[in-house]
């Protein structure tokens, strides 16, 4: 199947600084697909090259197979939801969203129709004469989508859709936006800077940093298996256990204590081994009979977040995070004490130091 | 700023009384001024029974009204073409980048910031070389007059009309013209539909600005005029020098008045540039 | 931002030539629009100002006029000339000394607008801006019906048991109008200077033992610095070149820069020592404001 959106060897320079560097992506038609990243890396630029916005310095840009990269956006079959919506407030909700079939040329009769109707399915009836000023945040968010969706675009670019929205209207927003996607059918790109967005809506992620592609894969594939530290760290919390690796399956840490990892290890590497906070376990020094891997520290400090505790606890050469989820039958632990923390292989991935 | 400590005491006796102070001392002035206009005594300050004599002197003086309709026709097309011009500087320098920009950009400025008496200086000068060229080279005399002043005042009034613009140009995020192409507008409708109902309250000030300064120039105007062509501030700063007369108190409010209601417009245009 | 092409060439892979096309033809635009303002500037104002610059080396012949052979810095020797001094420094210290009286009024005036509710506030702006788009000429005049013989500033000072007053045509008369003219011009940039500081650092300085005077010194006033140099230099600039109001209001006696010059083209004829005033009077007014630009003003 001819992907929506490829991008081959695509680089963006502005003067001297390479904002995209040579990235390669495909995105498949009927997806919702998250770019992930801290700002400035780039994914905001790729959004822009996609939508027309911004030229490629170099590389090809196709959707449905066609070569779009030099093209024009007001000639590009895709539409964008801007940060900040970017609605024109000299217009009511109705000359907004019916903007871009205005400007195509579409007859005022269907124009005001099918504006209509898509104001209807953003559930906004009864404020098509409202001018942006009036509306709420969530409210003008609806705008937006609906007027990018009127066109009937192949592909819905979103840059921070959710960004400007508190708390609770984000978690709302989330999953009707989701819903939406699933009845529209088309792929939605949408650009995030947070990872929980990503990790909720996204069916695949690509994450980017400093103008690279660093991984496109899964939300579980890339919270299971980063494939790197920059990933690992990024996408939540975790604990980096820098060592070398010995054998296939063993990984001397820095104070020489001997751990175990599933995958298939080059000797000699540079490793890290990402241990999430909540999936380590901890016991009394005292009582401990384990299997896989552990390592003796002791309790440094305790924050209480209510569903979980998270232990700072200090190794011989670091400390880690462990997370404790609030159980009745959780044992609790002091500041000062003696603790082993241990996991089993399955926890933990491994990535290049 | 606001700060819930505010001065108490004497302090804020002493600014509330400054306030009142700054208040009487700008408007007691206009307000007297008035008042004599209808005064009947030859003394222009001093108060004889009501009368609308001076303001009919006024009208029947053909070179009052003559000086009054050229300066409304110079404001007219000064504006027209100041507006037209800055608007377009204003776009180039909030919206582009090329080559000399910065040279521009402190061009655009001066005219702004230079003394009023330097220009005329100047313009005064140039209009002596101009028009010998000009007749050495297509042989035809031209005289100082509607010509001359109308150039004289566009080159002062680009420079004001572009600095509102781009305050206004500044403050219009250019996602909303990039929202547009990206919705299927071409470069112009994207200007025509978009960019332009954004900044057309910018520009009505603009407008309402050079023709303020158009018809309140003195000094430029007097060194670019010609022998019998003259706006009514140059006739009436004539007059003042010859000698005060009531004349010219009913003079000063008709040209008053018409400061008014220009500030009146502006009003209204900087209202819709808050909620537009 | 992107554009349309012009032909309707099929779309390529895009390729630096292309980005750099792109931007070239963009960077085109700009200076496109740019050109018919460029070019009024130029030659409505640039070479105007060239030719003052010629004028002012060039020399006054017999007969009034000026001869553009033979250069030399005759003009601006004579700036050195004890007159031309002494109406130099007077221009100064007029310009210096209605700056001062400005800061001073409005300063505490633009203040105290920031201290008001913001509907009240609205309504004093724009009594402010009234006379800021009042007829400059008419506002002086005024001033010379007030001051005027048998007027009603001689009627209060009478009535106050101060006698006649001797204001009109006098340096005082001159300041006073420059001060009313000018006044706007110092308000607004100053309120809109002190608008934009935090009340909460007034706030933190008092908690911080700081007292009313201490607060304004150390806090107030470094923070509203911008709206004093830019209100400062709005003053100073046309007042120092000030011509209509020492006409109206002033006496024939003393002379002012913006006067003298003037004097120079329309009676004396000497027009190369006027151009030379006038470029000094342009120097002093450049080298202001572009000091003010280095020390980081954004705004005039």
């Amino acid at each position: 199947m001819t992907p929506a959106v490829e991008l081959r060897r695509i680089t963006k320079k502005f003067g001297d600084v390479v904002a995209v560097d040579n990235i390669d992506l495909s995105i498949k038609d009927g997806e919702f697909f998250a770019m992930l990243g801290p700002s400035g890396c780039g994914k905001t630029t790729t959004l822009r090259m996609i939508a027309g916005l911004e030229f490629p310095t170099e590389g090809s840009l196709s959707i449905f197979g066609e070569e779009v990269g030099t093209l024009a956006p007001n000639k590009r079959s895709v539409n964008t939801v801007f940060q900040n919506y970017a609605l024109f407030p000299h217009l009511t909700v109705l000359e907004n969203v019916g903007f871009g079939l205005k400007m195509q040329g579409t007859d005022k009769k269907e124009t005001r129709a099918r504006a209509m109707e898509m104001i209807e399915l953003v559930q906004l009836n009864g404020l098509e004469s409202r001018k942006p000023a009036q509306m709420s945040g969530g409210q003008q968010q609806r705008v937006a989508l609906a007027r990018a969706l009127v066109n009937q675009p192949k592909v819905l670019l979103l840059d921070e859709p959710l960004g400007a929205l508190d708390l609770k209207l984000r978690q709302e927003m989330q999953l009707e936006l989701k819903k939406l996607q699933r009845d529209v059918g088309i792929s939605f790109v949408f650009v995030t800077h947070d990872q929980e967005e990503a990790l909720t809506m996204a069916d695949r992620i690509a994450v980017m940093h400093e103008g690279k592609l660093l991984q496109v894969a899964s939300p579980e594939e890339i919270y299971e298996q980063p494939a790197s530290k920059f990933v690992a760290d990024f996408i939540g919390r975790t604990n980096l256990l820098e060592g070398t690796v010995k054998d296939k399956t063993t990984v001397v840490l820095e104070n020489g204590s001997l751990v175990h990892a599933a995958n298939s290890l080059v000797a000699g590497t540079r490793v890290a081994i990402s241990l999430r906070p909540e999936r380590a376990k901890i016991a009394r020094l005292s009582d401990v009979s384990i299997e896989g891997s552990s390592l003796n520290g002791v309790i440094d400090t305790i924050t209480y977040l209510g569903n979980a505790r998270v232990y700072g606890v200090k190794l011989d050469w670091m400390n880690i995070e462990i997370r404790q989820e609030n159980r009745p039958d959780a044992e609790l632990y002091e500041h000062g004490d003696q603790i082993t923390v241990y996991w089993s292989t399955d926890d933990v991935s491994v990535v290049a130091g | 700023m606001s700060s819930a400590v505010e001065p108490r005491g004497w302090a804020k006796t002493a600014l509330h009384v400054n306030g009142w102070l700054v208040y009487l001392f700008f408007y007691a002035p206009i307000v007297l001024l008035v008042l004599f206009s209808f005064s009947e005594s030859r003394n222009v300050g001093k108060w004889g029974g009501f009368t609308l004599d001076w303001y009919q002197q006024f009208f029947d003086s053909s070179n009052a009204r003559g000086a009054l309709s050229n300066s409304v026709k110079i404001a007219l097309i000064v504006t027209l073409i100041s507006v037209i011009l800055g608007t377009m500087a204003a776009l180039s320098l909030e919206r582009f980048t090329f080559r000399g920009k910065k040279v521009f950009d402190a061009l655009l400025y001066l005219p702004i910031i230079i003394p009023d008496v330097t220009m005329a200086v100047m313009l005064l000068l140039f209009f002596g070389q101009f028009y010998d060229v000009i007749e050495a080279v297509f042989g035809i005399q031209m005289r100082k007059g509607f010509g001359s002043i109308s150039i004289s005042h566009i080159a002062f009034n680009i420079s004001f009309v572009s600095v509102v613009v781009r305050a206004r140009l500044a403050g219009m995020s250019t996602d909303l013209e990039e929202a547009a192409v990206d919705l299927y507008a071409s470069r112009w409708k994207a200007f025509r539909y978009v960019t332009f109902p954004q900044i057309l309250p910018g520009i009505a000030g603009g407008a309402l600005l050079a023709m303020t300064l158009s018809l309140d120039d003195v000094v430029i105007t007097q060194f670019v005029s010609g022998p019998g062509w003259t706006t009514l501030p140059v006739y009436v700063f004539g007059l003042i020098r010859k000698g005060v007369t009531p004349l010219i108190n009913a003079v000063s409010v008709v040209m008053l008045l018409a400061s008014m209601l220009l500030v009146v417009l502006s009003l209204i245009a900087q209202r819709s540039r808050r909620t537009g | 931002m992107g554009k349309e092409s012009d032909s309707p060439a099929p779309p390529l892979e895009a390729t630096p030539e292309f980005e750099k096309a792109a931007q070239r033809k963009e960077s085109r635009r700009g200076f496109l629009l740019a050109l018919p303002s460029y070019l009024y500037l130029v030659i409505f104002f640039v070479l105007p100002l060239v030719i003052v610059l010629v004028y002012s080396f060039a020399t006054r012949n017999r007969f009034g006029g000026t001869d553009l052979s033979g250069w030399n810095f005759d003009s601006y020797e004579r700036i050195a000339e004890p007159i031309v001094r002494t109406i130099l420094y007077r221009s100064l210290w007029l310009a210096f000394l209605t700056t001062l009286i400005c800061l001073v009024i409005a300063y505490p005036f633009a203040y105290f607008l920031t201290t008001r509710r913001p509907l009240i506030r609205n309504v004093m702006l724009v009594f402010v801006m009234i006379p800021f788009w009042t007829n400059f000429l008419v506002r002086n005049y005024a001033w010379r019906v007030i001051l005027g013989n048998d007027g009603p500033f001689t009627k209060v000072t009478e009535f106050l048991g101060l006698g006649t007053n001797e204001l009109l045509f006098s340096q005082k008369a001159v300041v006073l109008g420059l001060v009313y003219g000018y006044l706007p011009f110092m308000i607004l940039p100053l309120y809109a200077a002190i608008e934009r500081i935090d009340g909460r650092l007034i706030e933190a300085s008092r908690d911080l033992y700081g007292s009313g005077w201490q607060s304004f010194r150390h806090v107030l006033l470094p923070l509203s610095m911008p709206g004093v140099i830019a209100g400062s230099i709005l003053v100073f600039v046309p007042s120092l070149g000030a011509y209509v109001t020492p006409e109206i209001l002033g006496g024939a006696k003393t002379t002012f820069l913006g006067s003298y010059i003037v004097t120079q083209f329309l009676t004396a004829r000497n027009w190369p020592f006027g151009a030379a005033l006038s470029f000094v009077l342009m120097a002093v007014m450049l080298v202001t404001t572009i000091i003010y630009f280095r020390k980081g003003g954004r705004t005039l």
